[in-house]
């Protein structure tokens, strides 16, 4: 695991300069337009540069060039061949021509060769619609075939890469755009070409699943329907579906997504390209997904009876709730209010106010320990903020992970440690469970004691770390739950401090703090944390607002408990009253990411039968209750969110936190955590498994299939789904 | 082009008498090289391969005093010598090997690489071969004095898989070196440190092209790369690396040893030197032979080979250069000289010099679909004209070689050549479609004869070859199908 190779590209593993040195920008002639490029660009970047769009099926931007399928030849002074403008630098002065005879004449040659052993199959493709191949053939073939060989077309078999990805192999036409992909991104290395010439078949030579959470990606990538996607397959097509634009709420990073509906239904889950975030990968829980919106969910309000629910009215149920309030006798910090993974902003800054009116403090974090104060100080951002910012992560050259996975905390963002790993010297120490990270790293420990060692300078990977310019500490989210999480917070406080030269600088903040629930931040951000009076009370009155991951005992017997949420997990179980609320795709709201960033996302469908938008309820029930909250609309409740904290509502930037404040924080939290005791406790990997990690993903039918495949290893046949005739879809 | 080939062809040129009364120069005849000035003396393999056999014929001798010449002057006798590389292109090698030495070279930290591509697997060539198996001290010694010129750290022999004999005297040869001290940490005892190791392919035409060869040698599938970055650059494991035939390294000590103008003095101009032509097919006498350059192809078959099978007038056609270039039918063979540039100016090419004889019991169509057949089998796949290409073309040609098609399908076939040609990563692309277009230059009435007989036997071929009388009259056939073109 530690040594995984890698070599696709011609360079090898790592190349000898750690960055590019910012180049001088070069100028040339396309279709006898000016154009300035930097140097280094490739020509098909320069002529789109100069709108001169180029066809092309292999080249990515994200990718390495392959520069095999010819589509992209353009005509270049003084080259008597056509050039392919993918793999072709930008010369200065060159002289480049995009729409002569002789590039057309190419074009429409490539593109013959690239039909004749393309099935004829668009009215049965997924990607109909969708498929470069089809577009480019509109605009760049001929209009009629010559290809009537008696021996007729290449035939292919599929391949099984598991519940996700569905292949038609006869339809591939060796770009090796998820070859590249699985190579360099996802860290499948598998995944290769065999055979040659006309023989050349994508596939592993060793038939098994594409094992890796970036997997749906190679459907994005393809630019023909030779793969698709499983759980799509057959249910719509391009043309019929509404796009909106929205963020996903599977993980902290808030992976800007584009959510397909039709009508009230959630058809598929698209990346959007955000290079400060997700660039353009998503993970397959972020894509998956979505089924899980359409099973075990709440659609009406629920008012316990004996042992059963029965449904009710709004009214009702926001009177039996205001009732359970009375009766439980609950005062002051007796009320709790808990806070889950799918907590909007705006639903939990109307939820904190609604228990501040009542008198509570009580604000709980459906985690564990979520009920003591947090261990890290909030008081300042950048104790739990990811302050490197995504991005600059591939700056940092060497990184120490403690108490973390972020493969499976954050699957794109591990993409970025394994671009920077295999394209500059990164060195990865890890602290925690040991784990395959798609790259190789130091393994220093499993413990605190571990880290201490790594602190007291010990190893080789210690040196390393001291060596570095731009270090990096990610600290898992676990961390704060572990029983020596004070113990590690101050210990990497003073280290920090200590370091301050390279980790905390104007221009470098090392220290960061990698959440893996989507609502964390935001809840951190506005103070949803309970204060010390309030988590030693008991509570008699709980309001769940997404919690599904408490633990049952921990809420005593005979406290009042409403539940508000939208699928019927294990907070509904626990609810005398369910408030049935919206799911991410269904409401328009904020999500502040791991760094910080506040995204606002959007709804792409009406929330189920009568279930209403979180933040609205909770106003709602406040009126019944009493004690209205002051706001009416959406607009006046984000005004609000700016009064608590600006950066809440100054959608899609991240705000440093400056030095003196970052050490300032530091300070503080190494004075809040002195003196803690370390037991030595191993760390645990939070997700065991990655494919079921909140309400909606235990609610996939996919992502219990993908854990069936891939977690647990069993082929229990799902991937006879697609093998089976067309008909069986009609 | 056949002006161009007038020019050069050495015929008596009218004596005019102009102010001056100059003699016009004698008319040079090329050929007929004499044995003192071959170079590859045991190509035959009838005297010691080993280090003593090798240092009687001369090798190794004061080859410390060569390397100690240093880099910028094994380069220029090179350039001098009008070396051009003989593995195919014919790029001149002196200009080539410099490439490797750019203003500023000491400074980089990399180790540097000479890769010799004995890789031979063209149809119809075995020069290598016979090289590698008689006088593989020669190759050695040639990696030692190409690295110096190159200022190589090591040379990397790539040599084809089912050369098991020579592989083994080319070890021997490098391990008798490593012995006898001439390579190694101070090779020769000029203190330069320069290693040779021998890799053996597994079996593939494409791992002959230089990127693919280098792919091929760091372990990964031989598929070329995309050129820029040229090897010279970014070659073997991200080194600067230069590709050389095992002739072209091989030849390097005797020029550097005899001088430049001994090797200079054969041959035409920009054409200079010896070659060994390997000539197969319908002769008498097929073998292996080192000639001067530019020696009239007649000759060339007349002198070694024992003449065509059944005579002169008994020829078809001539391939000049290996299977990738395009033949040449009876009266041309009696015009061309065998080098680069006339060859090119009778649209073929010199290619690898192996020269494949065909006389009029060929079955010339059937030899080329046989060539399309290999090119289809060879191609890596990787990009898109060649791995489609090339298994179309096949198709093709083993309809047409049976006369199965339309003889509009003749231009289409030119057209896909044409849309493969030029338009690929490496030259595999080009030498699949120059065969083909040699044939359908020079041997369309062949082609075309054979598609008549097929029809009068078969009634009308329909596009894909299709028989119309195979197809089912109650349903119309679509007028791009060909089923109702008149002939």
């Amino acid at each position: 695991m530690c040594a995984v190779t890698w070599d696709f590209c011609g360079l090898g593993r790592r190349g000898i300069s750690a960055t590019a040195p910012r180049q001088a920008d070069i100028t040339l002639t396309v279709d006898g337009k000016e154009v300035t490029v930097p140097q280094g660009s490739a020509l098909i970047q320069a002529c789109e540069a100069a709108g001169s769009p180029i066809p092309r099926f292999c080249y990515h931007d994200r990718l390495a060039i392959a520069g095999n399928c010819r589509m992209c030849l353009v005509e270049v002074e003084r080259s008597p061949k056509p050039v392919a403008s993918c793999a072709m630098p930008a010369m200065p002065g060159s002289k480049v021509w995009t729409n002569s005879p002789l590039v057309h004449e190419a074009r429409e040659g490539v593109m013959e060769f690239l039909l004749s052993n393309h099935p004829l199959d668009c009215p049965i493709c997924d990607q109909g619609g969708e498929c470069d191949l089809q577009d480019q053939s509109m605009r760049y073939g001929a209009d009629r075939t010559r290809f009537h060989e008696i021996v007729g077309k290449r035939a292919v078999e599929d391949k099984d890469l598991g519940p996700l990805v569905k292949t038609s192999m006869n339809r591939c036409i060796q770009c090796t755009r998820c070859i590249r992909f699985a190579n360099e991104v996802a860290g499948v290395e598998e995944l290769g070409s065999t055979g040659r010439g006309n023989d050349l078949q994508i596939g592993m030579y060793v038939e098994k699943t594409m094992n890796s959470e970036l997997s749906g990606n190679v459907v994005d990538l393809c630019p023909v329907g030779a793969l698709t996607s499983k759980p799509y397959a057959f249910h719509a097509r391009p043309w019929e579906l509404k796009h909106t634009e929205s963020i996903d709420v599977m993980d902290a990073l808030g992976s800007n997504i584009r959510v397909d509906s039709r009508g009230v239904q959630v058809m598929r889950v698209q990346p959007r390209t955000n290079d400060d975030v997700n660039e353009e990968w998503i993970s397959d829980k972020t894509r998956y997904a979505y089924d899980g919106l359409r099973f075990q969910r709440l659609t009406t309000p629920l008012v316990k009876q004996g042992d059963r629910f029965v449904p009710a009215g709004w009214e009702d149920a926001l009177i039996a709730v205001a009732d359970g309030l009375k009766a439980s006798g609950a005062t002051g910090d007796e009320i709790q209010a808990v806070a889950g993974h799918f907590a909007d902003t705006e639903s939990l800054v109307a939820l904190k106010d609604f228990v501040n009116r009542l008198g509570s403090d009580n604000l709980a974090l459906d985690q564990v320990g979520g009920t003591a104060p947090p261990v890290a100080n909030v008081d300042v951002r950048s104790n739990y903020l990811f302050n490197t910012t995504i991005p600059a992560v591939e700056d940092a050259d060497v990184i120490l992970l403690v108490g973390t996975n972020p493969r499976h905390e954050a699957a794109v963002l591990n993409s970025r440690i394994r671009k920077s790993w295999l394209h500059t010297g990164l060195e990865v120490g890890l602290v925690g469970e040991r784990v395959d990270t798609a790259y190789g790293y130091e393994f220093l420990g499993t413990d605190a004691k571990a880290l201490a060692d790594f602190i007291a300078g010990k190893g080789e990977f210690a040196k390393k770390f001291q060596a570095a310019k731009k270090p990096l500490i990610i600290v898992g989210s676990a961390v704060g739950e572990h029983v020596d999480g004070a113990g590690v917070y101050n210990a990497l406080a003073k280290f920090v401090e200590k370091n301050k030269k390279t980790l905390v600088t104007p221009e470098w903040n090392g220290f960061s703090v990698l959440q893996r629930v989507a609502s964390r931040t935001a809840a951190y951000d506005i103070g949803f944390v309970p204060s010390k009076k309030a988590s030693t009370t008991k509570p008699k009155f709980i309001y769940l607002l997404n919690a599904d991951e408490v633990d049952p005992k921990s809420i005593p017997k005979d406290a009042f408990v409403v539940y508000q949420g939208h699928h019927g997990d294990l907070g509904a179980q626990l609810a005398d009253v369910v408030l049935p609320g919206a799911a991410y795709t269904e409401k328009g709201t904020t999500w502040v990411n791991t760094e910080g960033r506040a995204q606002l996302g959007r709804a792409a469908v009406p929330p189920p039968g009568a279930s209403r938008e979180d933040w609205k309820i909770i106003r709602a029930l406040s009126e019944v209750a009493g004690s209205p909250l002051p706001y009416d609309d959406v607009l006046t409740l984000r005004d609000r969110m700016w009064e608590i904290s600006p950066s809440l509502v100054r959608y899609d930037i991240t705000e440093r936190t400056s030095t003196e404040l970052a050490l300032a924080g530091l300070k503080a939290l190494a004075e809040r955590t002195a003196g803690a005791k370390v037991t030595g406790a191993t760390f645990q990997k939070p997700i065991a498994n990655f494919y079921q990690t909140d309400p909606i993903s235990r609610a996939s039918v996919t992502m219990a299939q993908c854990t069936r495949s891939f977690v647990q290893g069993e082929n229990y046949g799902f991937s006879e789904i697609g093998k089976g005739s067309e008909a069986a879809y009609a | 082009m056949l002006k161009a080939a007038r020019v050069s062809r050495p015929i008596r040129a009218q004596s005019r008498r102009t102010f001056a009364t100059v003699q016009d120069p004698p008319v040079r005849r090329y050929g007929g090289l004499k044995d003192q000035d071959r170079i590859f003396q045991n190509a035959y393999c009838r005297h010691d391969h080993g280090l003593k056999g090798a240092q009687s014929r001369g090798d190794w001798h004061r080859t410390k005093d060569i390397i100690l010449k240093g880099d910028s002057w094994i380069i220029q006798q090179i350039k001098d010598s009008g070396l051009r590389g003989r593995g195919g292109a014919g790029f001149p090698s002196g200009l080539k090997w410099s490439f490797m030495n750019k203003p500023g070279w000491e400074k980089d930290p990399r180790p540097r690489y000479l890769v010799v591509n004995a890789d031979e697997g063209e149809p119809g060539t075995c020069k290598d071969r016979e090289i590698m198996r008689g006088d593989p001290h020669k190759l050695v010694e040639g990696c030692l004095i190409a690295g110096r010129a190159m200022n190589a750290t090591a040379a990397y022999i790539y040599i084809r898989g089912e050369f098991y004999q020579e592989a083994s005297h080319v070890q021997q040869a490098i391990n008798e070196a490593y012995k006898a001290g001439l390579i190694g940490k101070d090779a020769c005892g000029s203190g330069y440190g320069f290693d040779v190791y021998l890799h053996r392919g597994a079996g593939a035409y494409i791992c002959g092209e230089e990127t693919a060869l280098i792919e091929s040698l760091e372990g990964k599938q031989g598929k070329p790369r995309l050129k820029p970055p040229f090897p010279a650059d970014v070659g073997l494991f991200g080194c600067p690396t230069t590709v050389a035939n095992v002739e072209t390294v091989a030849v390097a000590p005797t020029i550097c040893r005899r001088g430049a103008p001994w090797f200079a003095g054969f041959g035409r101009k920009r054409n200079e030197g010896t070659k060994m032509f390997c000539i197969s097919g319908h002769v008498n006498n097929p073998c292996v032979v080192e000639e001067e350059m530019s020696i009239p192809l007649k000759d060339l078959i007349e002198k070694h080979c024992g003449g065509v099978r059944g005579g002169w007038d008994n020829l078809l056609g001539i391939i000049p250069g290996g299977s990738s270039v395009p033949i040449l039918p009876k009266n041309m063979c009696e015009e061309v000289l065998m080098d680069f540039d006339s060859l090119k100016d009778a649209q073929s090419g010199l290619g690898t010099g192996a020269v494949i004889v065909m006389d009029k019991s060929t079955d010339v169509v059937g030899a080329i679909a046989r060539f399309s057949h290999f090119y289809k089998h060879e191609s890596c796949g990787q990009c898109t004209p060649c791995r489609e290409g090339t298994t179309w073309m096949m198709n093709m040609m083993d309809r047409l070689a049976e006369g199965r098609g339309h003889e509009r399908e003749i231009d289409m076939l030119l057209e896909l050549t044409k849309q493969v040609e030029g338009r690929t990563i490496c030259a595999l692309g080009d030498a699949a479609a120059w065969p083909i277009q040699g044939l359908m230059r020079h041997f369309r009435p062949e082609v075309e004869k054979r598609i008549a007989s097929f029809r009068a036997e078969h009634g009308p071929v329909m596009f894909g070859g299709r028989l119309r009388n195979q197809t089912d009259p109650t349903l119309a056939i679509p007028d791009n199908l060909g089923g109702n073109l008149p002939v």
